[in-house]
């Protein structure tokens, strides 16, 4: 089990240790998941989320090459600008979802922390006939997220860069706390912030300075927990939920970041396929109507028949509902179709609603 | 940490509570069991009229991030549940020792039940030993 840099700093905050894609990092605090959650989405939560990879990709053919292995049109993207990706197998289904962020010298990748050796094997696998340079910069870089809508005035009093001015989905190099670092106005919360990705040596001494600093607008360390159901009301895809090697975008209602137009890339064809016959099964968002918790892979069913299963379920903080996602065929897609979801072995009813249940405020 | 251990409970090794009051038992679950769960949103309670055997799986406790069984700590016929707890889960975390999930009439060998569980100072000791 590893333990990133903050490990004792968690410890001393009252932080609950558990095991995650091979880390231990906090579920909780003493504060606990509703409140931490809640401080996100109404002042300002810090996760330390050091965990996930980084890539760091240069070379001639870097773009070149970029393009082919993911499925975004990134010959769109601008330097500093930054796009949520997939990197999807010959078949089409889904190797992980990234984070592609432009800089001058090339790109930076983040990817999920448990498909970290997987992603760079991947990428490694299909780099022949392009000149690259591709290292994982993950042990030296270290990642925290900074997100609600105090969190930009926060990291603006600790820094002159115009980090207010910068755009949503826009990255730059600035000095924030006397560090200096990369930070993208990215996030997996459905709010305003930004992901920041500082050398490791200086994490502990900035997350206390950050800390200190955020205080004063509530500003609260928040764990996994509340970064699970915070991009589960946004309706974020997490790696081995919504999204899977026997998933396919189209599915997981991703399809938006594919582009069919593009040259040739992995999974191109498969996915040409995949958008022009019906789907197998469709992502859609459920409420429960009679009362009970649907968690990932409670069996849905329909006339007593299992159709589909869940993917994550609980009670929305801030909807104050029981809500849930899952995959169902195409036929029980409809707004306000009838499920059932059957918890414990008894059958639950919920209906199927609108995706995202909470949405995000940079698409407004 | 420091839980707080009601002393007029006995307490199962799974966490629950028992009280007597005259012949009808009340179960909850411990200030421990609540602080571990992290905060409650649910709660599924059995029927009334449902018989249960100690050890039994009867009602369920949901958190944000799981579900967890609440074992009978004695044998017995439920006679009342507790639907406050429906309406506001939220009260297990609160107050534990009042927050009671059901009311059971209990078996004959109640006695002989009540003394194999622990008392405030067993229980409190079982909890440190088993601290992760």
């Amino acid at each position: 089990m590893q333990r990133t840099l903050l490990y004792d700093n968690h410890l001393a905050l009252g932080g609950r240790m558990v095991p995650f894609a091979g880390w231990e990092l906090p579920v909780q605090y003493p504060t606990g998941p509703l409140v931490e959650h809640n401080a996100v989405r109404t002042a300002a939560g810090v996760f330390d989320i050091d965990h996930m990879g980084q890539f760091s990709l240069s070379g001639p053919d870097a773009d070149r090459f970029l393009q082919f292995v993911q499925v975004y049109d990134i010959d769109q993207m601008q330097t500093w600008e930054a796009h949520y990706s997939l990197l999807c197998y010959e078949d089409g289904t889904i190797v992980d979802d990234i984070f592609l962020y432009r800089l001058p010298e090339g790109w930076m990748i983040a990817v999920n922390a448990g498909n970290r050796a997987k992603d760079l094997a991947w990428l490694q696998a299909h780099h022949h006939g392009f000149q690259i340079s591709l290292t994982d910069i993950s042990d030296e870089t270290y990642m925290l997220a900074v997100q609600g809508h105090k969190a930009v005035e926060i990291l603006q009093r600790m820094s002159d860069a115009p980090l207010q001015e910068t755009p949503a989905r826009t990255s730059l190099r600035a000095a924030v706390g006397g560090v200096e670092m990369l930070l993208g106005r990215t996030g997996y919360t459905g709010e305003d912030g930004f992901e920041l990705y500082l050398p490791a040596q200086h994490a502990v001494r900035f997350w206390n300075d950050l800390l200190a600093t955020g205080q004063a607008d509530g500003l609260l360390p928040c764990g996994l927990a509340a970064r699970d159901s915070l991009r589960f009301e946004a309706c974020m895809p997490l790696y081995g939920h919504e999204i899977d090697a026997e998933t396919n975008p189209f599915q997981a209602r991703q399809g938006w970041t594919v582009s069919l137009d593009k040259p040739d890339f992995l999974g191109r064809s498969a996915l040409l396929k995949a958008k022009l016959e019906e789907n197998s099964k469709i992502l859609v968002g459920f409420e429960m109507i009679d009362r009970a918790v649907a968690r990932e892979h409670y069996p849905i069913a329909v006339e007593g028949q299992i159709i589909g299963h869940v993917t994550t379920g609980m009670k929305s903080p801030s909807l104050d509902k029981f809500i849930g996602l899952g995959y169902v065929p195409p036929t029980y897609q409809k707004l306000g179709t009838e499920i059932d979801i059957l918890v414990r072995g008894a059958a639950k009813k919920a209906r199927v609603v609108r995706r995202p249940f909470y949405k995000p405020r940079y698409k407004e | 940490m420091a839980y707080k251990f009601d002393k007029n409970v006995r307490y199962a090794k799974t966490h629950e509570w028992v009280r007597m009051e005259g012949d009808i038992a009340i179960v909850g679950i411990s200030d421990a069991a609540q602080d571990m769960l992290s905060d409650v949103v649910f709660v599924e309670l059995p029927e009334i009229g449902e018989e249960m055997h100690a050890g039994d799986a009867v009602s369920v406790v949901e958190s944000v991030k799981a579900a967890e069984d609440v074992n009978a700590p004695i044998s017995g016929v439920v006679v009342e549940i507790n639907q406050e707890l429906v309406d506001t889960p939220e009260q297990v975390n609160d107050d534990p020792y009042v927050a009671w999930f059901f009311k059971v009439r209990p078996a004959a060998n109640v006695q002989s039940e009540l003394a194999g569980l622990m008392d405030a100072d067993a229980y409190a000791t079982f909890v440190e030993e088993n601290a992760h």
